[in-house]
């Protein structure tokens, strides 16, 4: 029994196929690393499952209780401070004032992010800091599924380190199993328990690796060799790293 | 303890801001000055005159009425242009279509100038607060209209998608990120369409002789009282400050209060 199964999902933008027989299960508790070549249409995969974009073809079943989101960007409300901005998916959900403060401050203390920064605008924190504020809104609503759509493609190597950690932590405290969209085989391999590649031009999966051991409990060393084993010797990443501008979308 | 200080020291600096408001009109006085030593007393009476003449208007209890009754009708108008602006202004910002047959419309409307309004106004609804009312809604809801519907076509469509991804539907969407955004374009609007609805209404009742303070106007032209009828325009402006300092702004501030956290010191606003 999975808590995220994709079946046949197939998509187009104006008549453009992006995505075609795409099927993928993920187990509860399971952190599936989603990777492939620019432009192949994982990005528009997550946003599939994850209920913002609607398929043309396929169906998207979900057996988890609830999920969260992190994006690329941080997109935070710029109106709003860190506090209300973690908040925001409570106040959606209805919560009572109190109790989405008390969670709000519960959820920045599990990303790291000091207390006493909740009362500034978005503006006035960093990159990093937006980031994290963008994981905190995820783990407020205590969800147990998080898709994650290349979420530290935009930090520098040590942030994303520090960011990938506070992931496999929050995933171990909460159990929540992920959808991770990355194009950095180095991050999926530290991160994932699996890895799918999804073919180059979009048109179902071109295969799956599990990955040994389990996350946060691997060494850097360990990961290199799997990667670069992956990239060496395994054709399935043969075009990891093909990049085709005109088809991103 | 924390939120009611940051209030008192915002308060404290929109209320100081005010030298320098201040400042602006002492310029303008200084340069009004010298075109009264230049005139003369008829053409120009001086500034200190006007604002004696005005306070013996206003010592008289019948022109507070009359300012009332200018002001009643302006506020009215820009009331009714405000909500009329605002609610098809976010019709036409989220409905593509909409907004490409209501440009043009605004385009004309905006196109033909208020004295014409005034005209027609005052054929149809004779010498009344609805001439007034109409043409203030004429001039001054476009304005808003377009203002609103630049708002909600600017949105943030990532947050738009965050939200959707929280779960939130579009109404949810509409009240917690549409509005919100809505309001920064709405605010610079709404001041321009309300001195737009002060003047308006002096216009449209020195046309249609209704009284207030266009009526009183039209009576210092009459009379060939220069320094009345500057005085009838002193109060008509500070009546206007008064409306746009007391609410509008206060309400603004309180609304973009980020965007103030962007600049952490220095001059603001």
């Amino acid at each position: 029994m999975s808590a995220l199964a994709l079946s046949r999902i197939g998509h187009a933008y104006f008549g453009r196929t992006v995505l075609d027989h795409i099927d993928l299960a993920v187990a509860p508790g399971e952190i599936v690393a989603l990777v492939g070549p620019s432009g192949c249409g994982k990005s528009t995969l997550v946003h599939i499952a994850a209920g913002i974009v609607e398929p043309l073809r396929g169906t998207v079943a979900t057996r988890y209780r609830r999920h969260a989101m992190v994006f690329q960007e941080p997109r935070l409300l710029p109106w709003a401070n860190a506090r209300d901005n973690i908040a925001y998916p409570l106040r959606l959900s209805g919560a009572p004032r109190h109790e989405r403060r008390a969670r709000a401050e519960a959820a920045a203390a599990r990303a790291a992010f000091d207390a006493v920064d909740l009362d500034k605008y978005p503006v006035e924190l960093s990159g990093g800091m937006r980031q994290r504020v963008a994981i905190a809104r995820a783990l407020a609503v205590e969800p147990d599924f998080v898709f994650f759509d290349e979420p530290f493609t935009a930090l520098d190597a040590a942030l994303k380190r520090r960011m990938q950690d506070l992931v496999i932590e929050a995933a171990e405290g909460a159990h929540f199993g992920a959808l991770f969209v990355t194009h950095d085989l180095m991050e999926a391999a530290r991160i994932a328990h699996r890895i799918v590649v999804l073919e180059l031009s979009g048109n179902g999966i071109a295969g799956e690796r599990a990955l040994p051991g389990r996350p946060g409990e691997r060494e850097d060393a360990e990961v290199f060799a799997t990667v670069q084993a992956f990239l060496r010797a395994d054709p399935l990443f043969r075009h990891i790293h093909d990049v085709d501008e005109r088809r991103v979308a | 303890m924390g939120a009611a200080l940051s209030r008192l020291g915002r308060t404290g600096s929109f209320l100081w801001s005010a030298w320098s408001g201040l400042a602006a009109l002492a310029l303008l006085a200084a340069a009004w000055q010298a075109g009264h030593e230049a005139y003369g007393e008829f053409i120009l009476p001086a500034p200190l005159d006007t604002l004696a003449a005005g306070f013996a208007i206003l010592s008289d209890p019948k022109a507070w009425e009359v300012a009332l009754l200018t002001g009643t009708r302006a506020v009215e108008g820009f009331a009714v242009s405000a909500l009329a602006g605002a609610a098809l202004g976010l019709a036409a910002g989220y409905s593509p279509a909409t907004l490409r047959l209501a440009r043009p419309l605004v385009t004309v409307l905006l196109g033909v100038p208020p004295i014409a309004w005034i005209v027609l106004a005052m054929i149809w609804f004779g010498s009344t607060d609805g001439t007034v009312i109409l043409t203030i809604l004429v001039s001054a809801g476009p304005l808003v209209f377009v203002g609103v519907a630049e708002g909600v076509m600017t949105r943030d469509r990532g947050l738009d998608d965050m939200a959707r991804a929280f779960g939130a539907g579009p109404i949810r969407r509409l009240t917690t990120l549409g509005l919100r955004h809505v309001a920064a374009h709405l605010f610079p609007a709404l001041v321009v369409a309300l001195g737009m609805g002060f003047k308006v209404a002096v216009m449209a009742e020195l046309l249609a002789n209704v009284g207030g303070i266009g009526g009183e106007l039209a009576r210092s032209r009459a009379n060939l009282d220069v320094a009345g009828a500057l005085a009838w325009v002193t109060i008509a402006v500070a009546a206007l400050i008064v409306v746009e300092y007391g609410i509008v702004h206060p309400v603004r501030s309180e609304f973009e209060r980020w965007r103030a956290a962007a600049r952490p010191w220095g001059v603001k606003r």
